[in-house]
This record gives structure tokens, C-alpha cells and sequence, in this order.
């Protein structure tokens, strides 16, 4: 008893108050990252070499259409005052440029990173709430209410902004255009399809919209975006949903139809192709770039050469850094001694 | 610089009246409650607020809040800044009020204390706060009582007063000493006091007590301080003159300063230039928002949602972007810091190996707020008694008649190192012995029994030739007050060899020898005082021979002696070299027999001196020259002035972490070098140790100056001082006097009165760069005050860290001043503890609290912070470069909760693991190699330049982690043709790049990987994913719709290859170079910390595999071997001589008389001879390096 008593503040014999905690210690030492570093060294160049084979095997076909030059066949186009201007792109592919091939339209020097642009949206209308239709929010703002104070449904310059060009691919047989059947479904997110955007459950649709006005850049409003499938009208709308996902990068490019269907199910035949451009998109005002861009794509997703050759340098400068320290280590080595 | 209140400007003068309240409180006097508390329930809240808020980290982020609210400025969301703000201040809140409730229980506890005071006749028992100048009040014996004013001892028999360490007699004036213990009296009594105003001199106290008409001088004598303890009387009678903070005490410590460590001052000085890089950033970005407004943006008109103008827009922008790059500023990091350094704390808590059993006391962190500046210290200034030493005394050794005794020889003549287990002399059969006693050596006792005259003279001189008071509570049961602990010493070693003084009255002096009671006279008592160095006293046996014994400083006593023992001399002058150079306390005894007849005339004479009026002492010192003459030598006494346990080691081990060591003591000049010599800090073989004792200010200057030029002789006249400015704002001008280098070891040793010059306005940089060129430094004699001063003076020019360790109340002003103070909690009070900042109960604990605990406490602080503002930078310098991507529209590249929680979750526990945890070696190979402490004291882990390399580096990491997702994104696509290069997907990639790349680099830091630490990485990480899936869940979503817009992110990308392909490529590209450079930098220049922890690895296979222990810490035992100098050292100043023989002392008969000591109290307590034991710190092989 007495003992406990004379001892009553000596602290816990714990390995953490000890500060004696069992640990690891591990030491940048020689025999680890030498080998450490000619091991990653190999294991990139490994992946490096995968990476830039899968990246070599996709083709990709860019064309420019924004009418910049004269010679463009779009150029009669570029003036933005000139409406329902369509003109056409043709190319000629020498091999069969293998399927499922994604049509791409390209937009260049075009800013839907600009935070004020991104944040103009209203997300509650969007899923469809009908009390967002009345009031959007004022992030939306100039894009939330028209002149007469009518709310703009979609509001705000992201929905606004909305690309409508639109195109059609002919193949050239025989002097003949064949139309190349284009798959529109599917081209956006699931969860943006499923999820985050849905129509008002108004039947019919149109009159969830009663009282509101169409984003002033539109030519027709959301309820009329494809009359002919239920499922892709409104909010809910494939390309409306691709457009709002909005790029993180100026220069970008964004998935307008897929080629799976019919004779072109394994991929674009080797031909003339023509493209048909319906011309709507002003973008030479700010500099733009307009593109359709062809490609199909391997499990490391579309074509990017960086990464491949990113990890073919990495690699090997790893095993350059693995030498020079196993040199400077056999020279320099310290002694043992104090 | 100190600013100590001398003289409140509205007091010239102190006049009261005693028991009359009503004349005194018109005088607005300083009533004796304290006040500590800050707050109460109401005012709280607000004031905490309000408290908080001046720090400029929270003003900050609330005026950041304020901008989150302008809707066209607003970049993130209000909860990224008011999430951490109301965890910051909770916390801090909570930590307030917890520490303010524990000041309103200590002013309390003290407040309410009860003491006795005289109101309306009658002894109240009242509170202490309700004591005002003027009352009169009872004190009561023995105890620790006068602690907060200033009495006139209005009545008293003899009594005395501990302060530091030696007991002060304290009288009443004989008019009021008259009062008795009479309440009525009392009552009536009504002096009026006229005295000084208060002020912080402890020695001198001027005033006047009126009386009746007729005034009395007040001096010293009369005066009880605050602070002080009863002893010795039953009771007291005192006058209220000055009360709680006028008390000397209260006026002698200083101010008080909120102490920040140099990290703390650092971190200002770089957030403050953090936030004008801050501003440059923002201002950059600013501009690019400009002119991309003007090219871009204008013509871009047709999609963004408003045109304003460039310039306008720019503006907003940079309030956009101050948003949201104010992560380099994480008021985390605040948070974090003060976490680390509780966490600190709470380890030296925690610590056994700083647990002292024998009083059962742990050391304590009582500031936790200094931690890392313990693993700084470049000065050490100590105090010596109870600090270094234990202040007790035991009689050790002796040598009589040319033998020495006292050491143990074995069979070969070999010496025996005398332990703990060593065998202990046999004292039973003297049953007045005191059972304490110890000694080694049974031939003395041999001696002493077969009746060697010549050893019984030795020790009837040492029990007859003292002032020592006895005391007998019970038959047999002795204790001694002694007014010095050596005196105590060798009237106990008397004691115990057979020569037992008993009792004394002015007349008589009783000692039992060898069990016969013998009575001698005591004729008159030669008083010991400084310059005498010696005592004697004559007496007339019971056969009648008379004799005069003596005792004094050896070079003293052999002036006198007769011619006719100078062999005897010779072998005694021997011993005592022996003896002072083992650090022993050195006395030499002589004796005389005296003619009768020269006696009466002697005593004649001696009489008429001592009545004389005037030339008083010149005639005393006189006849005592003439007695004291033709003595005959008996011996010599050594007395060890036992030093706690391990300090010689302790202050080995800390010089070789070069941190030099000042010792400041109120002890004379002979104490302070004896000591120095014990505890090795002054050696032999030094080339020398100066002294400076001048009176003069020019002599001072002299003896600085002769020493100085004398160790560097060709060094420069002029100091060199590097003046730079430093603080906030560079407002602070520093001098920083420069370290010149010295041939040789010198040490210096200076006494208070010369330090008075010398640290003067104009002596005192002589003063420092002669003190700092050597070794050692010993200040003896120095006032508290000066210290403090001496601490002072350090501080200002060597901008360096400074300790000062002390255990009493005159330490109080040092331990105060010192960056760091650490208590020695034991024998003396709790005054030094109370003010101190670190306390334990041993001085030698102060190498684990520097070298393991301050060591890693600084290092895990800088590891903290380098590593913090590397994983803050490099997460706000992506935002940086993600502007030229978003037309500098300040769009954060994350997403907005990751941005919340990044430093709040994901990055928080991992790096408070590493700086709670962390250890570059462990405890054991601090000691080993001291120099390990080295480092700290050159700030070399974190400062300024430590910081830029910081910021460099992660710009190299906020590159690779940008620019490569950037390019290895830049228009692919998903491995089904669907987006991945949208904004929420890239917002994605790049903060998990971000997290993986510095949770690696804190594993890369991390060089103690305790389960902790990765159980807190891997959660951490684990916690992210987590969050994100269920943050961008659907169920998420559909609760909150504007807050979780990420649906769905997660999913799509992180089930590509290439966006793992992308992170592991981003982490390797940050962490390898780091690796790369940190083995070459071990192999090309490694560090001691790199060879150290290189030998562990390899030392620790050794232990596994062999189990071979580790070499046990040396000690170098030197011994001096000087003949020059004089061992002689007493730590009393003056006698009690004149008390003893007036009488008025012993008036009491000894049962009603308190103990003087507890038994606890002795001196004497442990009267273990000390044989520089090797405090084993380890009695267990480590478990790793």
C-alpha cells in the first residue's frame, strides 16, 4: 500500500508514452534503391512500350471545317449574320478505318473552363424541379430571365451556349451518297442520363415549360430537341447532356454520334466520304476552332501519344539515375568508422 | 529588454498606520487578492472572440468569409473557409476556458487561504485577500506562511527566516518586542510607518516607525518577506506594509512575457511574406484575367454571361483568386502546430526516465507552447545550490595528525570506489548517534575508541567550535540547526564519533564524550565572517584548562600556526590537496591552550572592545588577531557538497552538444569554484581560469580586457557586430555580436559586485565577449536581478536560445527572462516551479529533456512544417496553372469539398502521426552522440532558406502534377468514345494525384514507421476514395442537389487505365527525384544524423544477433591535481555568535519549542557518500537505433 502510494505519479510504462513504439525504420540505403530504381525503371518502359503501341493502333481522322480558308468549302459559312448555311467536308479514307469509329465535333480557343460560364446553370431545374422552372437561380443570371422577365428554361450560358451544328456523312459509292447511319444513344454519361438530369414528370412535356421562354441562342426550346424519341427530349437529351458536361480544357472535343450500326459496324470502308455540315456555330468571333474528328479507340481510350512516351523516358531515366548513383555510390560509399 | 517597475510614479513614499483601515485604504495602497482568471460566464464568450480574432491567422479568415459573400467574387463556397474557422476557434475555445477555469481555482485556493488578523481587538481568522496595509497579523510557526506582504514584527522571541537556502535572524525592535503576545496591547498599538515605496531590492529596506512620538529606524533586520517560511518561533506578530503586488517578491520577477519560440517568430516573418507572395500570385493572375478579358473574354461575349470591362473584371478576379489561394495559409496549420506541441508536452509528462521516485515526482511540461525551442539551446545559465548540488553536506573525509582517513583501500592498497553497497561504519555502540550518519572507513573509528588523543581533540574541537543549535524533543533524539549545512556536517561527524553536543547556553556548551557528560564554559565566541574565514571559541574544561579551538580557511589557520608543526603541515597541506581535488569542502582545525592569567586580562580587554562605542570591530578584530596566534595543528576536515546525481556527467554531455553552461549563484566566490571544479566544469587542465573581483569599474574593465586579449591575442579591439533586422515587418533591430574563436580552454569566474560594472551600458559587451570566449562561466554573489540581466545580456546579442534552470525564488527572475525556465521542484518551494516553464526534481534530467525530448520536438516541428507548406504550396500552385487553362476566371482545379477537407481529413492525421511520432534515431543514440543536438542550434531544419527549398519544390510538384494529367488527358477520350477530359473528371485526376503524390512524400519524410503512422497514411487514403464514391453517389445527389454536382465522377473515371496510368506516372515523377537526391546527398555529404542512423542499422544487427549490449556512457572521473589552490569553502557568511552568547535564543525550554527541521528537512537526510555514480539510463538494450 505504501509503495503504491509513494509512486502514485509515475507515469504509465507504455510503449507510447515511452516513446517506444515498435517501428520500421527503413533507410534510403543502397540495396533498396538501386534496385528499386532499375526495377521501376523496366516496369515503365514496359508499360511505356504498351502504351505507345495501343496508341499507335488508333486511327484518327481530324478535319477543320471552321471556313477559316478560303478554299474551305465551309468558308461561305463563317459569316455569322448567314442562317441554315450548310456546307460539306469530303475526304477519302484508303483503308477501312476500323470500328466502332466515334464522331467527334472539335471545339478549339473556347473557354467552358471559365468559371463564371461553368457555375451559370441551375442543377435543382435540371433534374426537374418545377419551382426552378419559375425561379431559376441567379447564377444563371444574365441567362435567367428574358427582357419581359419570362425565366429562361435551361437557364444560364452553359445551356445557352448549347453546340447545334449538325452533321451528316455520306459515303460516296458509285457517285451515289449513301447516308452512314449514326447512333445518337448512349453518347452521354449514364449517370448524367439517369440521374442528374430529368425531365419534369409533366405529361406532355411541353407543358412543364408553360410560362418559361428557350435560352435566347436557341431555335427551339428543350421540350422540341428530338420530338421523335421521348427518351432523348428535353433534359434528358443525349447531345444536351454531352454539351453540359463541360470541358476542363480550351481545346477540346466532344462524342456526337457513334458508327455501329449496319455495313459500318466493323468500321468506315475505304472510300470518299462526304460530310454534311449544317453550319450554326459562330466561333471565329473569339478566335475559335470548329473540328469533326473520326477515331476509334483502345483500353487506354482515345489517342494520346504523351502518355506512352512519358513512360518510355521515365523509364529509362530511371535506369540512367539507377547507374550514375550505383557509380557514385561505389566511389563514395562512407566508411564505417566515426 | 527587462523593464522592471521600479517606483509606480505616484508613490514617493509609504505611509500607514497600524490598525487604522480607514487612514491606510485612503491611500489606495495594492490590496493583497490576485487576480489571474481572464474571464467570467458572461464575458467569455465575447471577449474570447474578441481574443481570437486579433490573431491575424483568424482576422484573416474571417475577412476571407466576408469575400466569400460577394456573390461576384466568390470563387468557392462559404463552408471551405467557415468548416475549419468554427473547428479552429471551438478548439481554441475550449482549450481557454478549461486553462481559465484552472486559474479561477488557483486564485481562489490562494485567495482564500486563512490567516490571522487583528480587527476590533480580536484575532480573526480571515481570508487572505482580505488583508490590507496596515493590519496586524499572526504568523504561525513553522509554517510556509508569509507569503505575500511585508511585516515589522511587532513582537517575537528569536526567530528566523528560511529564505533561499541559509536560515536569516529576524528581531523586533525592543520597543515593539515589548508588545508581547498581548491582543490588548496590540490592539491599541498605532505606529505610524514612513518607509520606501515598493521596489525589487531584497537586502535593503529603508523606513521609520513612529511611535509615541519617537521614531525608530526600520531596517532589514525588521522586515519579513513574501516568500520566506517561519521558522524556529511559535509565533509572530507583523504590519501589513506592502501587499500583493507591491510585495519585494512580487517587484523582483519581472515581467511577465508570453514566450515564443524562434519557430514561432520565424513562421510569422515567412506567412507574412507567404502572403505577399500571395498577393504576387493573385496580382499575376489578376493581370492574365486582364488581358484575357480584353482578348478573349470580350469577344467571347456571345456565350459568357456578362460583358464587364477588363480592368474591372481583373479586380474581381484577384479577390477571386486571394479565395481561392489562401491554402498556403491553412489556419490548419495553427491548429496543427499547437496540437504537435501539446502532444510534446505531454511525452516529457509521460517520461519515467524523468520520474524522480524518491519524492515521486514526474517532470512536468507546465508551458506547452516552447517545445521545439528545447532542441535550440545554445546557453545554459543554472543555478548552483539545489540545482547542481543537493545542498547537503556530509562529512567525507579527514586527515588528523598527518593521517588521512576516510578512504577505503583494499588488501593491495588499491582504492575502493565507494558505492551504495559499500559497508558502512558501525555506530551502535554510541546511542546518540544520528543513524544517517554514514561513513566508510573503520579505522577512525578504531581510533577514535582506543582513545588516540590526538583524534578525540579533533572531534572535541569540532563539537565544541560552532554555533550550532541543538534540540532534544525526546531523551536522545538530537537535532541540529546549523546556519550553514557544512557546520551541521561536522558537528554531526562529531556526533557520531563519540563527541555528542548536547545542549548550549550562552554560558556552557554540554557534550557527551565517548558517553561521559562533560560541561565546558564557554568563555567567548571569535565569530566567523568573510574575511576572517575562520571561528574559535575559548573554553575552560572541567579540569579548568582553557583552550581555544579553531577552525577556518587552511591558508588562514597555517599563517598562525606554531613553528613547531610544520612537518605536520607538510603532510596536512597534502591531504588537503588530495582532498580539494576530489572537490571536497576543505576546513583546517587548530587548538591552543591559553594561560589563565593572559586569559583574564585577554577577556578584560575583550570586554571593553566590545562596549566600546565607537571602532567597535577594528578593536575586536584586533584582540581576536592577537589570540589567534601559535596555534597547534590537529587536522583538517573535507566535507562534500554533495551534487545531485549524474551532473558532472550531465554537463559533460551537454558541452558536447555545445551548448555551453553559465552557472549564477548567490553563493560566495570559494562555493561557486569548488563546485565548478566538482562538476568538471572548471578542470586543471585549463589554461585559466581568470577571476575578477575588482571594485572599480575601470579595474573591471582592466581585468575583462587583460582576459580577453589574453585568449585571443590577436583578436580584434572592436566587436564584431552583424546588425540585421528581423520580425514582422523587419520593425526588430538585432546586433548579433559574432563567436571568436579561442586557442585553448579558459573559464572566468566573476563576482556580483564586479558584474554590477560590468553590466553596465558601456562595460557590457567587454563583458560578454570575454565571458563568451570561455568555457565557463561563473557569476557567484549575483542578486536575482542580475540574473536575470546577465540572461538579458546573452539574449540581446548572441541571438541565441537560452535555459536557465533554477529551484529557488531568487531564480525566479532568470527562469523568467530565458527563452526557456526550467524548476527544479524539491527541497526549496515552489517559486522557481511556478515560473518556470519546464520542471523535474534532478538537474540531470535536464540532458534527456534537451537531447531526446527537445531534439525530436524540433525536429518533428520542422519536419511538421517543411512538410506542411510543401503539401499546402503544391496544392495552390496547381490552381496557379490551371488559371492560364480557365482564362484566370479563378476556377478551382478541385473539387470543393476536396478542397474542404484536404487539410482538415485527408492530409491531417497523417502529418500529426509524423510530428507526434517521429524519431531520426532513437533516445539511446542521442546520448551516444550529442552532437546530434547540433543542428537545432544552428537552425538547420527549418528556416528561411529551408523554406525556399520548400517552395521550390513544390512548384516542381504542382508542375508534373498539373501539366502531366494536362497532357495525358489533352483530348483522349474514355475506352468507350465518352468523355474523360470534362472538367469533374480532370477535377478528379488531379486531386487524387495530388494525395497520392504528398501522402508518398510524407512516407518518404517519415523515417519511424510506427503502426500509427500507417494505419493513418492508409486510412487517410482509404478515407478519400471513401468520400469521394459516396460524395459523388447517386443517394448523395438526390439529398442535396447543388452541393454534390459530382454525381457520377468517380465511377466514370476511375475505371479507366489510363487515369491510373496518369497518377502512378504524376507520383513517381514527384518522389523519385526527391529519392534520388536524398541517397546522393547521404553518400556525398552525409550528415552526422545520416551516419548515425547508418550505424544503427548496422549497430542494431550487431545487439540482435550477438546480443551485444551497448557500450555503457563513459565517465572521465578527472582528478585535479593543482596544489595552488585552496579547497576552503563555507556557504555561510556570518556567525550566529552573537546570538548564541546573548541568549536571547534560548530562552524557550526545549519542550515547548517547535522542531527546527523535519526530519525530511535535514541536511543530513541522506548522508550517503557520493561517488559520482554512473546513472545507468539504461538498463535495457535498445530496441532500435
Amino acid at each position: 500500500m505504501k509503495e503504491e502510494l509513494e509512486t502514485a505519479n509515475r507515469p504509465d510504462n507504455t510503449a507510447f508514452t515511452q516513446q517506444r513504439l515498435p517501428a520500421w525504420q527503413p533507410m534510403l540505403s543502397a540495396g533498396i534503391v538501386i534496385p528499386g530504381f532499375v526495377l521501376i525503371g523496366l516496369a515503365f518502359i514496359g508499360i511505356g512500350v504498351a502504351l505507345f503501341i495501343a496508341s499507335q493502333n488508333i486511327t484518327v481522322l481530324e478535319k477543320d471545317y471552321t471556313g477559316v480558308e478560303i478554299t474551305s468549302d465551309c468558308y461561305k459559312c463563317s459569316n455569322p449574320s448567314d442562317k441554315n448555311c450548310t456546307c460539306k467536308l469530303d475526304f477519302s479514307l484508303s483503308n477501312l478505318f476500323e470500328g466502332p469509329v466515334f464522331f467527334y465535333y472539335g471545339l478549339s480557343n473556347y473557354f467552358q473552363s471559365q468559371r463564371s460560364y461553368g457555375v451559370s446553370k441551375d442543377d435543382y431545374q435540371l433534374s426537374g424541379d418545377l419551382d426552378y422552372f419559375k425561379t431559376p437561380i441567379s447564377a444563371c443570371s444574365p441567362y435567367q430571365y428574358d427582357a419581359n422577365q419570362n425565366p429562361i428554361v435551361p437557364c444560364g450560358s452553359l445551356a445557352n451556349s448549347m453546340f447545334n451544328d449538325t452533321f451528316k456523312l455520306y459515303q460516296i459509292v458509285n457517285g451515289t451518297k449513301k447516308l452512314v447511319p449514326f447512333d445518337g444513344k448512349g453518347i452521354a454519361w449514364w449517370t448524367d442520363y439517369n440521374i442528374k438530369y430529368r425531365n419534369p414528370s409533366v405529361t406532355p412535356l411541353k407543358n412543364a415549360f408553360n410560362g418559361t421562354v428557350k435560352p435566347p441562342f436557341w431555335s427551339k426550346p428543350a421540350y422540341e430537341l428530338d420530338t421523335s424519341d421521348p427518351s432523348n427530349n428535353g433534359f434528358v437529351n443525349q447531345d444536351f447532356l454531352v454539351w453540359m458536361r463541360r470541358a476542363a480544357l480550351p481545346d477540346f472535343r466532344k462524342l456526337y454520334r457513334r458508327i455501329t450500326e449496319g455495313d459500318y459496324a466493323s468500321g468506315l470502308p475505304a472510300g470518299n466520304y462526304s460530310l454534311e455540315i449544317g453550319y450554326n456555330y459562330p466561333v471565329l468571333s473569339f478566335g475559335g476552332r470548329k473540328k469533326v474528328v473520326f477515331s476509334n479507340v483502345s483500353w487506354m481510350g482515345g489517342k494520346n501519344q504523351f502518355l506512352g512516351i512519358a513512360y518510355l523516358v521515365v523509364g529509362s531515366l530511371c535506369v540512367v539515375m539507377s547507374t550514375v548513383m550505383l557509380i557514385v555510390y561505389a566511389k563514395f560509399k562512407f566508411p564505417e568508422d566515426d | 529588454s527587462l523593464n522592471y517597475v521600479v517606483f509606480p510614479p505616484t508613490e514617493k513614499e509609504r505611509h500607514l498606520r497600524a490598525n487604522d483601515r480607514e487612514l491606510n485604504l485612503s491611500y489606495k495602497y495594492a490590496d493583497n487578492a490576485i487576480k489571474t482568471s481572464k474571464y467570467n460566464i458572461f464575458t467569455f464568450l465575447p471577449l474570447n472572440l474578441f481574443e481570437q480574432f486579433q490573431r491575424l491567422a483568424n482576422a484573416y479568415f474571417l475577412f476571407l468569409l466576408c469575400l466569400q459573400s460577394i456573390p461576384e467574387v466568390s470563387s468557392l463556397p462559404w463552408y471551405t473557409t467557415v468548416v475549419p474557422l468554427v473547428l479552429v476557434l471551438s478548439m481554441t475555445m475550449a482549450k481557454d476556458s478549461s486553462d481559465d477555469m484552472n486559474r479561477h481555482r488557483c486564485d481562489k485556493q490562494v485567495n482564500n487561504r486563512k490567516v490571522e488578523i487583528l480587527i476590533g481587538g480580536e484575532l480573526q481568522s480571515e481570508k487572505w485577500m482580505d488583508v490590507q496595509v496596515g493590519d496586524i497579523i499572526k504568523l504561525e510557526n513553522n509554517q510556509f506562511v508569509t507569503v505575500r506582504m511585508e511585516v515589522i514584527k511587532v513582537s517575537a522571541e528569536g526567530d528566523k527566516v528560511k529564505g533561499e537556502t541559509n536560515l536569516k535572524v529576524k528581531q523586533a525592535l525592543t520597543v515593539t518586542g515589548k508588545l508581547e503576545d498581548s491582543i490588548e496591547k496590540l490592539a491599541n498599538f498605532n505606529g505610524e510607518v514612513r518607509c520606501e515605496p515598493p521596489n525589487n531590492r531584497l537586502d535593503k529596506f529603508t523606513g521609520t516607525l513612529t511611535l509615541n512620538g519617537e521614531t525608530y529606524s526600520l531596517d532589514n533586520e525588521r522586515i519579513l518577506l513574501r516568500g520566506c517560511t517561519l521558522r524556529n518561533t511559535q509565533w509572530c506578530f507583523g504590519l501589513v506594509v506592502f501587499g500583493g503586488p507591491d510585495t519585494k517578491l512580487m517587484q523582483n520577477c519581472g515581467r511577465t512575457t508570453f514566450k515564443r519560440t524562434s519557430i514561432d517568430r520565424l513562421m510569422n516573418v515567412l506567412v507574412l511574406n507567404i502572403f505577399g507572395f500571395l498577393m504576387i500570385m493573385c496580382l499575376i493572375l489578376a493581370i492574365g484575367n486582364g488581358i484575357w478579358e480584353y482578348q478573349e473574354g470580350s469577344k467571347f461575349a456571345a456565350f459568357l454571361p456578362k460583358g464587364v470591362n477588363a480592368p474591372f473584371s481583373a479586380f474581381l478576379t484577384f479577390w477571386s483568386y486571394v479565395i481561392i489561394l489562401n491554402t498556403v495559409v491553412p489556419i490548419s496549420l495553427y491548429i496543427s502546430v499547437e496540437i504537435i506541441r501539446l502532444g510534446n508536452s505531454f511525452y516529457i509528462n509521460w517520461d519515467r526516465k524523468m520520474y524522480y521516485p524518491k519524492s515521486d515526482t514526474p517532470a512536468e511540461a507546465r508551458t506547452t507552447t516552447l517545445n521545439e525551442e528545447l532542441g535550440q539551446i545554445k546557453y545554459i545559465f543554472s543555478d548552483k545550490t539545489g540545482t547542481l548540488t543537493q545542498n547537503i553536506m556530509t562529512f567525507n573525509k579527514c586527515s588528523i595528525n598527518g593521517k588521512s582517513y576516510g578512504e577505503l583501500l583494499d588488501f593491495s592498497g588499491q582504492r575502493v570506489e565507494i558505492n551504495e553497497k559499500t559497508e558502512k561504519v558501525d555506530f551502535s555502540w554510541n546511542n546518540l548517534a544520528d543513524p544517517k550518519f554514514c561513513f566508510h572507513d573503520n579505522s577512525l573509528v578504531e581510533e577514535v575508541r582506543e582513545g588516540n588523543p590526538e583524534v578525540q581533540a579533533f572531534f572535541r574541537l569540532l563539537a565544541l567550535c560552532h554555533t550550532v543549535m541543538p534540540e532534544e524533543k525526546k531523551e536522545g533524539e538530537l537535532y541540529y540547526q546549523a546556519q550553514s549545512p557544512d557546520e551541521g556536517a561536522l558537528v554531526t561527524a562529531a556526533r557520531n564519533f563519540g563527541f555528542v553536543f548536547r545542549s548550549r547556553t550562552p554560558e556552557r556548551i554540554t557534550v557527551v564524550e565517548m558517553g561521559e557528560l562533560v560541561t565546558y564554559e564557554l568563555l567567548a565566541v571569535l565569530d566567523f565572517n568573510n574575511v576572517r574565514k575562520r571561528m574559535s571559541v575559548i573554553v575552560r574544561s572541567p579540569e579548568g584548562k582553557l583552550t581555544l579551538y579553531c577552525k577556518g580557511a587552511d591558508t588562514i589557520i597555517f599563517e598562525r600556526l606554531n613553528p613547531s608543526c610544520s612537518n605536520l603541515t607538510e603532510v596536512t597541506t597534502e591531504h588537503l590537496n588530495e582532498f580539494a581535488g576530489e572537490g571536497l569542502r576543505t576546513l583546517a582545525l587548530a587548538y591552543k591552550d591559553i594561560d589563565p592569567e593572559y586569559m583574564e586580562d585577554w577577556k578584560l580587554r575583550h570586554h571593553e572592545a566590545n562596549t566600546a562605542m565607537d571602532e567597535r570591530e577594528e578593536k575586536l578584530d584586533a584582540l581576536y588577531e592577537e589570540i589567534e596566534k601559535g596555534l597547534q595543528l590537529l587536522g583538517s576536515t573535507a566535507v562534500e557538497d554533495k551534487l545531485q546525481d549524474g551532473v558532472p556527467q550531465t554537463i559533460e554531455q551537454l558541452s558536447k552538444a555545445d551548448i555551453k553552461i553559465w552557472v549564477l549563484t548567490g553563493d560566495k566566490q570559494e562555493t561557486a569554484e569548488n563546485i565548478g571544479y566538482s562538476c568538471n566544469m572548471l578542470r586543471d587542465e585549463m589554461n585559466e581560469v581568470f577571476i575578477v573581483s575588482a571594485n572599480t569599474a575601470e579595474e573591471v574593465r582592466k581585468e575583462l580586457q587583460t582576459a580577453r586579449r589574453k585568449m585571443t591575442p590577436d583578436g580584434t579591439e572592436e566587436p564584431t557586430v552583424k546588425k540585421s533586422r528581423s520580425g514582422l515587418f523587419c520593425l526588430l533591430k538585432t546586433e548579433t555580436v559574432a563567436d571568436e574563436p579561442v586557442n585553448g580552454e579558459y573559464a572566468m569566474v566573476i563576482n556580483g559586485h564586479s558584474l554590477a560594472f560590468a553590466l553596465e551600458k558601456d562595460m557590457e559587451m567587454e563583458l560578454l565577449r570575454t565571458a563568451c570566449m570561455c568555457q565557463t562561466v561563473i557569476c557567484c554573489r549575483v542578486t536575482p536581478l542580475q540574473k536575470a540581466q546577465v540572461v538579458e545580456l546573452v539574449k540581446k546579442y548572441k541571438q541565441a536560445v537560452t535555459l536557465a534552470v533554477g529551484d529557488g525564488a531568487n531564480d525566479v527572475s532568470m527562469i523568467k527572462a530565458a527563452h526557456i525556465g526550467v524548476g527544479i521542484s524539491g527541497q526549496e518551494g515552489m517559486q522557481a516551479v511556478l515560473s518556470s516553464d519546464y520542471s523535474f526534481a534532478q538537474f540531470r534530467y535536464l540532458q534527456r529533456l534537451l537531447l531526446v525530448h527537445g531534439r525530436w520536438s524540433y525536429l518533428r516541428m520542422c519536419k511538421f512544417l517543411r512538410y506542411f507548406f510543401y503539401k499546402n504550396f503544391t496544392f495552390t500552385f496547381v490552381h496557379f496553372w490551371y488559371g492560364f487553362f480557365c482564362g484566370f476566371s479563378a476556377q478551382t482545379v478541385y473539387d470543393e469539398w476536396f478542397i474542404t477537407l484536404y487539410n482538415l481529413v485527408y492530409t491531417a492525421l497523417p502529418v500529426l502521426s509524423l510530428s507526434l511520432l517521429d524519431q531520426d534515431v532513437n533516445d539511446w543514440w542521442s546520448f551516444q552522440y550529442p552532437q546530434l543536438y547540433t543542428p537545432g542550434q544552428l537552425n538547420q531544419y527549418f528556416s528561411k532558406r529551408a523554406f525556399v527549398y520548400t517552395v521550390l519544390h513544390s512548384g516542381y510538384s504542382s508542375l508534373v502534377l498539373f501539366f502531366i494529367p494536362w497532357a495525358a488527358m489533352y483530348d483522349t477520350v474514355r475506352d468507350d468514345g465518352k468523355e474523360i477530359v470534362d472538367y469533374q473528371s480532370f477535377a478528379l485526376l488531379a486531386q487524387t494525384c495530388l494525395l497520392i503524390a504528398v501522402s508518398i512524400q510524407l512516407g518518404l519524410d517519415t523515417h519511424y514507421w510506427t503502426a500509427v503512422n500507417q494505419f493513418f497514411l492508409w486510412g487517410s487514403l482509404s478515407v478519400y476514395f471513401a468520400v469521394i464514391f459516396t460524395m459523388y453517389s447517386n443517394g448523395m445527389f438526390l439529398t442535396l442537389i447543388s452541393s454534390f454536382p459530382f454525381i457520377g465522377t468517380a465511377r466514370n473515371s476511375l475505371n479507366q487505365p489510363n487515369v491510373w496510368l496518369t497518377m502512378l506516372l504524376t507520383s513517381i515523377l514527384c518522389v523519385l527525384p526527391v529519392v534520388a537526391y536524398r541517397f546522393l546527398r547521404i553518400l556525398l555529404w552525409p550528415t552526422i544524423n545520416d551516419k548515425v542512423r547508418g550505424r544503427g542499422s548496422t549497430h542494431l544487427s550487431l545487439v540482435r544477433q550477438d546480443k551485444v549490449l551497448p557500450p555503457a556512457p563513459r565517465r572521465v572521473q578527472a582528478r585535479r591535481t593543482s596544489t595552488r589552490r585552496s579547497g576552503y569553502a563555507f556557504s555561510h557568511a556570518q556567525g550566529y555568535g552573537d546570538l548564541v552568547t546573548s541568549g536571547k535564543f534560548l530562552r524557550r525550554t526545549p519542550k515547548s519549542r517547535p522542531a527546527l527541521f523535519s526530519q525530511t528537512d535535514s541536511p543530513l537526510a541522506q548522508t550517503q557518500p557520493q561517488s559520482y555514480r554512473t546513472i545507468s539510463e539504461w538498463e535495457e538494450p535498445p530496441l532500435s537505433p
